[in-house]
């Protein structure tokens, strides 16, 4: 009996396998930029490499989003399926690389002067071990205040330069009668906008050694404690329908006019070009108040598997049209972001545009770059992950207080590491 | 005896006759085998071994990627551990407490209403043509569509709370979706809409399935309708309990995309259910060990729950 159904099992596996046909002259990748702008700006790269000779293939993700994706590419890598390239964030590309499965890219980068051109912290995450594994694509800064202007000028509102100046602003907004702070009551815009109160609190060495390096005693220290303080105080500015509420909802709040102002990173800038607004004119872009000089960034990236010999070539052209100056510029226009190499000209770029790219430059030499523990740059997924749930609960209440929120944090940081 | 003996030598000769014959029988014989083993295989490795594949993966402190080397069982210690962190709650805790409010009331609503509304439906109404799917129709939908709708209704700014203000009543005041303490009970609110139709059906099937001379001779006996429900109807639809217990069951215990599309997790994490963290911790954090670890510990409530539940019912009742 058991025989048999061993049998009737293989013959019907038989017709499973069927041959693999490998084109050498096509570019597979996995990547979930499905919606308006960004598959629009991804349209230039295709462009690019058609001219070279090389198809463009998207491998499909059910659902969208980049949970979905990496759960693909989890099963595609390990069923030794590598994709030419994949659209990949932060610690996953050296999660995949300690696996063994990135190719090496150091010729082309060497070729190309990457070495030189892409900001050293940004090396942290598309260089494993001396080799390149992954092309940057673009650096996203998350300590940004998205102003709508016309609500600014009729409160009265100026630049606020520090912490204290944002609240006496929030302040002149909520006696003006709209909402003064728009905020997405979900766990990563919460910690998002935490990475910058961080920041702001305790100023780029703290950040460092808190949210990069995780030193406990920065984790518990009373400077931390601080930092919870003044996130409570913003939490007072949101309206009491915060919770659940999406980015680009509040984003569209400010571009309406119903909320003043957003902190959010540069994605936010896309909400406001969708909407046909200029900046200067219509929106603001200021940094947080008392991060001028620094950079809290996250980065998309292209993450480079370890093809056969016969895909190399498509893979070195994809990388090469990736980090290419033309590319870089046409697709950051878009995407809102600032391009990954500093020596890019910014003459495309709108006023934000422009002052990210110099801020980054800036950040990049004065070593004030550092990464978003929100978005995944400061600490490997576990960590982060964590650390979005205390700020959450701490939002939320069910953490009472800042005593309480530093402890939660020491513990369920290390519980994670 | 003499029937085995009479087959044997009917049997002899064709075989030895027509070996023909006999392929094709053996042929037919094995057909149904050979047709069910894909099915049976497929059930065996991507079910029952996978089951045993996470067993494993989750002594062992797999991360990103499965490790294979086991290591003991820190993922259940750090569970255990996390279930008794109720303040400030972890997520494991929340996920939990979630689940026994959610499982109870899920499935205690969902048969209280589901057999009320079959008793009214059952009453010879006019009209129940056209009632009956208008309750069936909502199983129809996926948790999804179910999920978003209710998120619209129950979203102060959006929903009920909006139009009731815009109406005029402006002291109305219901934001549970927006509060951690009862966004649980809005799952509650969705879940109940969209099964309570379906258990509805499974009992009006039962209650026309009941013998209209035993409801007939309770009346001549001077039963009241409270009684003849209680006493003899309620008795009688025993099995009908038991399907719709098992399909509730299992629809509370893998309710995973209804909590993600109407609360995408509630305030702070505070609508997360055990697969939720199951998910999040699996894909997300790359937990794997941990994640696996939650996995078996859901898989051994359900059994520690359903198996006794249907051992009884169907140990009474033999065929």
């Amino acid at each position: 009996m058991l025989r048999k159904l061993l049998i009737g099992t293989a013959l019907a596996s038989s017709f499973v396998f069927s041959a693999h046909a490998e084109d050498v002259k096509e570019v597979q990748m996995l990547h979930w930029w499905t919606s308006g702008g960004e598959a629009a700006a991804l349209n230039v790269l295709k462009e690019d490499l058609s001219k070279e000779g090389f198809a463009w293939k998207d491998v499909p993700v059910a659902g969208g989003g980049g949970d979905a994706a990496m759960t693909a590419l989890k099963a595609m890598v390990a069923a030794g399926n590598y994709p030419t390239a994949s659209q990949m964030l932060g610690y996953t590309v050296l999660d995949y690389a300690a696996a063994g499965v990135m190719g090496d890219l150091t010729e082309t980068a060497k070729k190309e002067g990457w070495d030189k051109s892409v900001p050293a912290a940004l090396q942290k995450f598309s260089v494993y071990d001396g080799k390149w594994v992954a092309a940057p694509v673009n650096v996203h800064s998350v300590n940004w205040l998205w102003i709508n202007k016309a609500v600014m000028d009729k409160i009265g509102g100026t630049e606020p330069k520090t912490f204290d100046d944002f609240v006496a602003l929030l302040d002149k907004a909520k006696a003006g009668g709209v909402i003064p702070l728009a905020l997405g009551g979900q766990n990563w815009q919460e910690a998002t906008m935490f990475d910058s109160v961080v920041l702001s609190t305790g100023g780029p060495e703290f950040y460092k050694k808190a949210f990069n390096d995780l030193d406990e005693e920065s984790l518990k220290s009373d400077t931390m404690k601080k930092s919870f303080d003044n996130l409570a105080k913003l939490v007072t500015y949101v309206d009491p329908n915060f919770s659940g509420r999406d980015w680009n909802l509040a984003t569209a709040m400010v571009i309406k006019g119903d909320a003043l102002v957003q902190v959010m990173g540069d994605w936010a800038k896309g909400e406001f070009n969708a909407a046909k607004k200029t900046p200067g004119t219509d929106f603001l872009c200021y940094r947080f108040p008392g991060t001028d000089g620094s950079v809290i960034y996250n980065s998309d990236m292209f993450g480079m598997f370890n093809v056969p010999d016969d895909r190399k070539a498509a893979q070195v052209a994809l990388a090469t049209a990736t980090l290419s100056k033309s590319f870089q510029s046409a697709f950051n226009v878009v995407k809102g972001s600032v391009p990954a190499r500093t020596d890019v000209p910014d003459t495309d770029f709108d006023a934000c545009g422009k002052k990210g790219i110099a801020d980054l430059k800036a950040a990049n030499e004065g070593g004030t770059l550092f990464g978003s523990l929100a978005q995944g740059y400061g600490a490997p997924p576990a960590v982060a992950n964590a650390y979005k749930d205390v700020v959450s609960k701490f939002v939320h209440g069910q953490i009472k207080t800042s005593d309480e929120a530093v402890t939660e944090l020491v513990k369920a940081i290390d519980d994670a590491k | 005896m003499s029937t085995v003996a009479e087959t044997k030598i009917k049997l002899t000769p064709e075989h030895n006759a027509r070996p023909s014959a006999s392929v094709r029988s053996r042929l037919q014989d094995a057909l149904p085998k050979i047709v069910l083993a894909p099915s049976f295989a497929a059930t065996v490795i991507f079910v029952y071994g996978f089951i045993l594949w996470t067993i494993y993966l989750s002594f062992t402190n797999s991360k990103t990627f499965p490790s294979y080397a086991i290591t003991g069982p820190r993922a259940y210690q750090r569970l255990w551990r996390w279930t008794f962190e109720s303040d400030p709650p972890s997520s494991w805790y929340t996920s939990i407490t979630n689940m026994g409010i959610f499982g109870f009331l899920y499935i205690f609503i969902c048969l209280a209403l589901g057999l009320f509304l079959a008793i009214l439906l059952d009453q010879k109404i006019r009209g129940e043509g056209v009632l009956r799917p208008i309750y069936l129709y909502p199983m129809a939908l996926s948790f999804i569509v179910t999920g978003v709708a209710w998120k619209w209704f129950l979203d102060p700014g959006l929903g009920l709370e909006q139009t009731l203000h815009q109406w005029g009543w402006t002291s109305f005041h219901f934001d549970w979706i927006k509060n951690k303490d009862f966004v649980i009970y809005t799952v509650v609110i969705a879940g109940v809409w969209q099964a309570s139709g379906f258990i509805m059906a499974m009992f009006l099937a039962g209650l026309r399935g009941i013998d209209g001379e035993i409801m007939k001779a309770a009346q001549i006996d001077g039963a009241t309708t409270f009684q003849l429900y209680r006493r003899i109807v309620i008795p009688l639809l025993r099995p009908v309990f038991l399907s719709a217990f098992i399909v509730l069951a299992h629809l509370a215990i893998k309710s995973y995309d209804l909590v993600v599309a109407l609360t995408s997790g509630g305030p702070g994490g505070s609508a997360w259910l055990p697969s939720n963290f199951m998910y999040e911790f699996t894909f997300k954090r790359n937990e794997m060990a941990v994640g696996s670890a939650s996995a078996v510990i859901m898989l051994m409530t359900i059994t520690a729950i359903i198996v006794p539940y249907l051992y009884s019912e169907l140990r009474e009742r033999p065929r």
